[in-house]
């Protein structure tokens, strides 16, 4: 399955993902700028904040316990489509989903 | 400045290369590493890693960051000597590696006790990749294992061994778990869950050997009060020592780690030193030596802004870490170290909320799966207790005030 990130100037980069993995993981693996990790998906550092395309956000399902607190803590502004990415598991639903990166991530 | 060596190529080493090219270096980064390979995370070591065995799933960054980053890495290299005059270090190949400024970011390695039998096959460290795949093949055949340290990575090991199906033992010393880094009454929720989970604990008993069975292979452990545990497989959990010997040996202070100012450099101001191997200024004025994720990104940030901007500021990030003992998280805001006062907020059907005050002011918050009274403590460490207190100690309710304000 597939992932396109779009970073914040618009540069658009689709990579293989496997399914279980997250969001997070995918981007780190692949070498996708924009998405740190720090905490390896602990919910501890919010360096994994994403925003979830309009056409995806559905498939995708709500945010996590406690994730709308770790995204208060976000470098980049939070909109309605944020997400932490290491709460998003790839699953055959969500091949070909596309995520928006933020500006800065610390 | 043309040249900065990093030792060490783990979490530390590599955020140190990862952030001196974000801030803008434009030079040659060499970073010489002991260990095989790219780069990894340890915290899964003991965690999902035991259960899925999965080590690409570790690497920090794949091998396309460091050739797209110019960060040349060596590994299998082992740094023998820094020849401080000549501004170079030496390697077991024999190598020489002039720097203009070096990092020094070797960790720690796993402590062994003075107690006999350590070095009967079946007992095992977990420290690096090779230790725990070690580990992980040693479990699929064992069905009684003892651990020795009842501390983070021994209960985390517990946890997964036990969700393997393998019986467990676990053996502390002191009179609790976690006792060095934990409040007694996180320790005594945690008790209670390894408890549940089937897993035998023995506290306040020191492990006086290793016994062995048929060949020599580890059997069990004898205790100090006359009493054996069998077990198949032995982790020995005791702690780390940092690996400072390198630096010792150069001439650079050391005690307990390798002394740094409160810009994390050594007294040689070519030298810097961060992560599990750095005693740098704690809060309370004495040296501060963590064993954490933040601490060795956090250093490897303020290092890299030092070297790149001339940023002298001290370093002073609050710091934060976190264990998963089966389904429970625990994190850990702040420093528990002086605090002099504890509140442990009950919460329902769940772990207790531990405030840890130092000086009437906030110095340490610890949870358990709850992400977000977690970060809100992250924000509000050092806050006056009366200003908690006006909120009935709801840190997410106080933390949006102080935001409002
Ligand atoms: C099993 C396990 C679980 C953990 N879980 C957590 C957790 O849940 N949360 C958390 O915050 N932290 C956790 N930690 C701690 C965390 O991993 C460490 O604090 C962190 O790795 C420290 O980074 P470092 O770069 O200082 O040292 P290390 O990551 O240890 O890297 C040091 C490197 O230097 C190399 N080296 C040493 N001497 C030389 C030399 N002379 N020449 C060349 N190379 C050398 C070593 O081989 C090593 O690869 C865990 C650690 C372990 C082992
Ligand atoms: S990776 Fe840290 S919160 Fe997602």
């Amino acid at each position: 399955m597939k992932i396109t990130f779009v970073a914040a100037d618009g540069t658009r980069t689709q990579v293989q993902a496997r399914e279980g993995d997250s969001v997070m993981h995918t981007a780190v693996q692949n070498d996708v700028d924009g998405i740190i990790g720090e905490c390896g998906g602990s919910m501890m550092c919010a360096t994994c904040h994403c925003y979830v395309d309009d056409g995806w956000t559905e498939a995708v399902g709500g945010q996590e316990e406690g994730e709308s607190d770790l995204l208060d803590c976000a470098a980049s502004e939070v909109r309605p489509t944020s997400r932490l990415s290491c709460q998003i598991r790839m699953r055959a639903e969500l091949d070909g989903i596309v995520i928006h990166l933020p500006e800065s991530q610390l | 400045m043309q040249r900065i060596v990093i030792i060490g190529s783990g979490q530390g080493g590599q955020q140190a290369a990862a952030s001196l090219r974000q801030e803008g270096f434009s030079g040659e980064i060499l970073m010489l590493g002991e260990e095989p390979g790219l780069p990894y995370q340890r915290p899964p070591l003991s965690k999902a890693y035991m259960a899925n065995g999965d080590a690409g799933a570790l690497l920090l960054k794949p091998a396309a960051f460091y050739e797209r980053s110019a960060i040349m890495l060596r590994d299998g290299v082992r740094v023998t000597a820094i020849d401080r005059a000549a501004r170079a270090v030496l390697t077991g190949d024999g190598a020489r590696h002039a720097y203009d400024h070096l990092i020094l970011a070797t960790g720690a390695r796993n402590a062994r006790p003075p107690i006999p039998g350590l070095d009967a096959p079946g007992v095992v460290g977990l420290r690096s990749l090779a230790d725990a795949e070690r580990i992980r093949r040693r479990l699929a055949a064992t069905r009684q294992a003892v651990v020795v340290g009842g501390g983070f990575i021994g209960l985390e090991f517990a946890a997964m061994a036990r969700a393997a199906g393998v019986g467990v033992t676990v053996v502390e010393a002191t009179p609790r778990l976690m006792a060095r880094a934990v409040s007694p009454e996180m320790a005594a929720h945690f008790l209670d869950l390894h408890r549940a989970m089937g897993t035998e604990l023995l506290l306040g008993v020191q492990a006086a050997g290793v016994l062995t069975g048929a060949a020599g292979h580890a059997a069990g452990v004898a205790l100090a009060d006359g009493r054996e545990v069998a077990g198949d497989l032995v982790l020995m959990a005791t702690g780390v020592r940092p690996n400072a010997e390198l630096a010792e040996a150069a001439g650079l202070a050391c005690a307990n780690g390798i002394l740094v100012d409160a810009t994390l450099a050594t007294a040689d101001p070519a030298i810097s030193a961060l992560g599990d191997v750095a005693a740098f200024p704690g809060p309370l004025g004495a040296p501060l030596r963590l064993e954490s994720v933040q601490a060795a990104v956090d250093h490897a940030r303020h290092v890299a802004r030092r070297l790149v901007h001339g940023d002298g500021r001290p370093y002073a990030a609050v710091p934060w870490f976190w264990s998963d003992q089966g389904k429970a998280k625990l994190q850990i805001a702040g420093l528990l170290s002086g605090a002099d006062h504890s509140l442990a907020l009950p919460q329902p059907d769940a772990a207790p909320v531990v405030l840890l005050f130092r000086q009437g002011r906030l110095a340490a918050v610890e949870t358990v799966n709850a992400p977000g009274i977690h970060m809100a403590a992250r924000r509000l460490i050092g806050a006056p207790q009366d200003s908690l207190r006006a909120h009935g100690y709801d840190l997410r309710a106080a933390v949006k005030a102080v935001s409002a304000a």
